[in-house]
């Protein structure tokens, strides 16, 4: 794997001059789905890769034990044993990249990951006053240390979106570079919540500030906000982690969240990343797609490329 | 960013799912062609014409075979057609125009509705025939070629329903033939084919060679639609056999997209014929990109441009122009981006880029290649995977070439983009405009403000603003200078099948006009004899103070070169004045003032503009009895009658300046989110040889429209009675007009025409005289594809509105420029 990024000063010149033509953007989105496309065996390989980056999610008011240990079981075995038998893919360590809960479920995901056998799947947990990130500062950073105390490997965190709309890039710098302290080992992935940032260029921006402070991921929302993970979107933070790798040579890793749920976004969302950052940005220790229904979808689509049957949803185990 | 070594050993092999899944490479991915081959195999995989609702499948006939150029698998032989077969087309097409253009509006618009439901209802054969006839990648047949196909039909079947309301006042040609290439077969032959139906025409259409299985399907669908036969006709053969079928004297239009240099040939065939043409000629489009651009979007817009069906398109962005304070960068990311281009058959989904059409299309994008390769330019083609066997060329970035080279000056139709810098946006404009052609340009900045004055001072036919190879039925394409005249689609491409109702098709002989020697005979100077002059007196018993008529250009009179003059009679025979006698030289410096003017006049506001009009007429006005008086001397008419061609003088520059702020455009409803803007822009320097008839009325009604929309011209007035026209030299003076926007040469009409015509440096050229000098007109306007505008030696009556004035003189001084404007910033909350 990768170092780290540590980040680096800020350096407010890096947000000049910045130049993003939306609907030349849409268009790029548009046509690269139409450009490429798998079938058949790559079809099947570049779904499992695509579980394989799957931060499996639960991030509900009702969430109690029973659902996340439903989940922690299904984030190891993601697809059916005999699906993949079929594939000759079984015993390949075929897991979700994570799992991903509210801070108070932790440790049941440390318990239940722990019955299951598999303490090799990170947990991740959202932190910081998820989703709004409405809370004093000092809580957000206790956050994230009790979730690391918990057994949180990867502390998903949102940005201050108050700071990042009134052009306070500094404040939200400061901010996530005391989330990466309060992280310690963990990896910290930054919630830009898009949805709420009103323009590309601050899209843009935030990913570019989130990277100065020392993010190992930028993620592009909560799930939470009214525009989530788009194409577009996805595109410009690549574009910013191209950047950021160009001018530090830290590779900082991308997180599409919100609204990934057929099996064909994925192989897009995988498209993009190979197309517009390369290889090493298809594999988890760079690329997680955040989701919930999406892995259903790709079950059910590996299901048909093994049986040449649609399958129906009872046949599948459930997250 | 290189691609990580795939962790596969022996065990794993590359293409199963456990090595891609390591790996995550592209595999194939193909259409099925299954419903293509049905097709084929339901024609035999041979096919003739289509005429008369019918296969026609002459004996004897050779063949040419339509081949996939991805593999070079034959598809299916075609017919190479023969002067009779010709024949049969136009008489069918002829037949069918009777009855075709004698339907009402709405019933044509039926058929055109049907025609658009049945391409539909087919879609996807179109699309995979298409792409495998041609080479080009299925994903843009599915998305772009057929859609478009689809969209015009609806368009104008919304044109043919209107047409009673909307080109009032005009009328259907006849038969129309279509001459189409190769590059995009099915859709550029329904540019043709809508707009010509819906506005009452039969066509005949001839496809490219490489490409006719698409048009002989849509031929069948169109009968499947219920189009009565003869309505649509496609027949095969070689370029001479469509030159058989253009000049034959029973069709009415040609409308050609193709090279320039068949343009021009076509232009010269039918030249005198009184056959309509419209051609939609080659391009070197420039793509302008601005330091303050999206530059990674700019990267993309130009894989739209350059590298969109293999670079074989004639607006294809082939010129990028960088300024220079990012030029490195944008190279830098353009070979990052070619380095994971995939080039592939045109039928697997995942590949950016299809087949080449022919191998001997391949050939000449090698041979310009290589040429500049071999003069020091830097050739970049990126290390990707080609296909081992099928006609293919990689996408290939030219560097260190400049103005003079060869493949920065010549349309190369393939995957080849040269890249220059520039320094500032007068630079690039400069740069831009530095061509023969003006088809298409992309303009890149965040900034509107700089991306619209580029857009407008760019000389093409459709700018795009951030974006690049955008179309739409609502919106008119075609050329500038030398990549033709005339627009497929919207409002603008209607006026190309139509003609004014009031006009009846001249019946021409065919007339012999030796090019080389028409209008080269020298003036030869007599004197009048004494007998004939009558000496002026005014009313103190002295000698009139001598009146001098000399050239009139650059807003001062001036002496001919010839130094000589032409003596003006009555038709007694009595000498009424003497003018300037023009010649080449006086044609010269007119045209280069005129030049010099031209962009300025352009610029300046219409009301300026309509202002100097109104001031031209108060003072004709104010000099009513003096030309009533010259025109009653010269033509012998009664003195009310030349009273009344004064005051109709007068009434048709109020109509111009009237219209010198009522015709600057239109926002076109196209599928665009944003603007898109059509200019009706001028032509630019304007040649005018005018009428006998009417003097001073036709001099006006010709002059005044292409001045007052912007143009600057060069004007001979009527060689028998030029004297009201050239004692209009003070009324300019004295109303403002600035001096080069009306340039005035007397003398001979067919002297001066000729070296108008010849001069490269004017625009078009407007010739009222003989149906020789028509002929030579149309004929020499080839070399410099200037737009043409005559009267085939045919009298028109000035008086009358209809024909003295109107659209049709506006259609002649403007041209269409569509701008296109993406708009969007907000894509959340």
């Amino acid at each position: 794997m990768a170092d780290r990024n540590p980040g680096v000063d800020y350096d407010e010149t890096w947000l000049h001059n910045i130049y993003i033509n939306l609907p030349a953007v849409k268009r790029r989105a548009d046509t690269l789905a139409t450009r490429r496309t798998v079938k058949k065996q790559w079809q099947a390989a570049w779904l499992l890769r695509a579980v394989t980056c799957i931060d499996l999610t639960t991030l509900s008011g009702d969430d109690t034990y029973s659902n996340v240990e439903r989940l922690c079981f299904k984030a190891k075995h993601p697809i059916q044993n005999n699906l993949l038998k079929a594939l000759n893919m079984q015993d390949k360590g075929i897991s979700t990249a994570a799992v991903c809960v509210y801070p108070s479920r932790v440790a049941d995901c440390v318990k239940a990951l722990k019955k299951a056998r598999a303490m090799h799947i990170p947990i991740a947990s959202v932190a910081t006053g998820f989703p709004a990130g409405q809370s004093p500062l000092k809580t957000r950073l206790e956050e994230i240390r009790c979730a690391v105390a918990d057994g949180a490997t990867e502390i998903d965190i949102v940005i201050n979106r108050q700071f990042a709309l009134s052009g306070n890039w500094e404040g939200v710098y400061d901010e996530v570079k005391q989330m990466r302290e309060a992280c310690g080992d963990a990896h910290l992935k930054a919630i830009l919540a898009v949805g709420e940032l009103g323009s590309m260029v601050n899209v843009y921006k935030a990913s570019l500030i989130c990277m100065m402070a020392g993010s190992d991921f930028i993620k592009t929302s909560t799930g939470k906000e009214g525009v989530n993970a788009t194409l577009p979107v996805g595109l410009i933070m690549c574009r910013a982690i191209r950047d950021y790798y160009e001018r530090t040579k830290y590779k900082v890793g991308f997180k599409a969240a919100g609204g990934i749920r057929s099996a064909k976004d994925a192989c897009t969302w995988l498209s993009l990343m190979k197309e517009e950052l390369g290889d090493e940005w298809t594999k988890p220790a760079l690329f997680r797609l955040g989701a919930s229904s999406l892995l259903g979808d790709i079950e059910r689509q590996i299901f048909h490329h093994v049986t040449g049957h649609y399958a129906s949803g009872q046949e599948l185990p459930l997250a | 960013m290189a691609a990580e070594a795939v962790p596969c050993g022996d065990a794993v092999h590359a293409n199963s799912v456990e090595g891609i899944f390591h790996s995550l490479t592209y595999g194939p991915a193909p259409e099925n062609d299954d419903i293509v081959k049905a097709w084929l195999d339901k024609h035999n995989r041979s096919f003739g014409h289509f005429i008369d609702g019918q296969w026609f499948k002459p004996e004897g006939r050779k063949t040419f075979a339509s081949k996939n150029p991805a593999t070079g698998e034959v598809l299916a032989t075609t017919t190479q057609g023969e002067q009779e077969d010709a024949e049969r087309a136009v008489q069918s097409s002829r037949k069918a125009f009777k009855s075709w253009s004698a339907l009402s509006s709405h019933v044509r618009a039926r058929y055109l509705y049907s025609i658009a439901r049945n391409i539909q209802k087919h879609q996807k054969l179109f699309a995979v025939l298409e792409s495998i006839d041609n080479g080009k990648p299925m994903r843009e047949t599915r998305d772009y070629d057929i859609p478009t196909v689809i969209n015009h039909v609806y368009h104008h079947a919304g044109w043919a329903q209107l047409r009673d309301t909307e080109m009032k006042g005009w009328k259907p040609l006849g038969v129309v033939c279509g001459i189409v290439p190769w590059n995009f077969p099915l859709m550029i032959l329904m540019w043709k084919v809508c707009p010509a139906l819906a506005m009452g025409n039969t066509v005949i259409l001839k496809p490219a060679s490489y490409t006719r299985l698409s048009c002989l399907l849509l031929a069948e669908v169109c009968a499947q639609a219920g189009l009565p036969p003869g309505v649509f006709n496609v027949v095969t053969g070689n370029g001479a056999f469509g030159s058989k079928v253009a000049e034959h004297p029973d069709v009415d239009k040609v409308a050609f997209t193709g090279s320039t240099g068949v343009g021009q040939t076509l232009r010269r065939l039918t030249a005198g014929s009184g056959k309509k043409i419209s051609l939609e000629l080659g391009g070197k489009s420039p793509v302008v990109v601005f330091e303050n651009s999206d530059i990674d979007s700019v990267i993309e817009g130009i894989v739209d441009a350059i590298w969109f069906n293999q670079g074989q398109v004639c607006c294809a962005g082939s010129k990028l122009l960088v300024q220079e304070s990012i030029y490195e960068k944008v190279i830098r990311k353009l070979v990052q981006r070619l380095s994971h281009f995939r080039v592939g058959c045109g039928q697997d989904k995942a590949i950016d880029m299809g087949a080449i059409v022919d191998e001997s299309q391949r050939k000449t994008i090698d041979q310009y290649v290589e040429e500049a390769r071999a003069e020091g330019a830097e050739v970049y083609q990126p290390a990707i995977q080609m296909p081992k066997t099928g006609c293919f060329y990689p996408p290939t970035l030219i560097t260190n070439v400049q103005t003079v080279s060869k493949v920065v000056e010549e349309e190369i139709f393939g995957p080849v983009l040269v890249a220059l810098s520039f320094r500032t946006a007068k630079e690039a404009i400069n740069l831009a405009n530095n061509t023969i052609y003006g088809l298409g340009a992309s303009v890149w900045s965040e900034s509107s403000a700089l991306a619209l004055e580029v857009a407008t001072s760019i000389k093409a036919g459709t700018v795009w603003i951030n974006c690049h190879n955008v179309f739409d039925a609502a919106a008119g394409f075609g050329g500038y200078k030398q990549s033709g005249y005339g627009r497929d689609g919207g409002k603008e491409g209607l006026y190309e099948y139509v003609q004014p109702a009031w006009m009846s098709k001249p019946h021409l002989p065919s007339l012999e006009v030796n090019m080389k020697t028409f209008g080269t005979a020298e003036f030869t100077h007599s004197m009048p004899g004494n007998e004939q002059i009558d000496f002026q007196q005014n009313e103190t018993n002295k000698p009139c103070v001598d009146h001098t008529y000399k050239l009139y250009y650059g807003g001062a009179q001036k002496r001919p070169d010839s130094q000589a003059s032409r003596t003006i009679f009555s038709p007694q025979g009595e000498v009424v004045g003497l003018v300037a006698e023009g010649n080449r030289k006086d044609v010269r410096n007119a045209v280069e003032i005129a030049q010099k003017t031209a962009s300025g006049w352009a610029k300046k506001t219409s009301r300026l503009r309509s202002q100097i009009m109104y001031y031209i007429a108060e003072n004709l006005e104010l000099r009513r009895d003096e030309n009533a008086q010259l025109l009653h001397k010269m033509t012998n008419r009664n003195y009310e009658n030349c009273l009344e061609e004064v005051d109709l003088s007068v009434e048709r520059l109020f109509y111009w300046a009237a219209y010198c702020d009522k015709y600057g455009g239109t926002v076109q409803e196209t599928t665009l989110y944003g603007l898109t803007v059509k200019l009706h822009e001028p032509v630019g320097v304007v040649g005018i040889a005018c009428p006998d008839e009417n003097p001073l009325l036709s001099f006006i009604s010709l002059f005044a429209p292409a001045v007052a929309r912007g143009n600057v011209v060069v004007i001979i007035p009527s060689q028998k009675y030029p004297l009201a026209a050239v004692n209009m030299y003070q009324i300019f003076d004295t109303s403002d007009v600035p001096g080069g926007v009306i340039n005035v040469l007397t003398g001979d009409r067919d002297h001066l025409t000729k070296y108008l015509t010849e001069h490269q440096d004017l625009q078009a050229m407007w010739y009222f005289g003989s149906a020789e000098g028509s002929k030579f007109v149309e004929y020499t306007s080839a070399d410099n594809c200037k737009r043409t505008f005559v009267n085939y030696g045919q009298i028109r009556d000035w008086t009358k509105a209809d024909q003295g004035q109107g659209e049709e003189f506006i259609y002649h001084a403007t041209q269409c420029k569509n701008i296109w404007l993406p708009m969007g910033d907000i894509f959340a909350n």
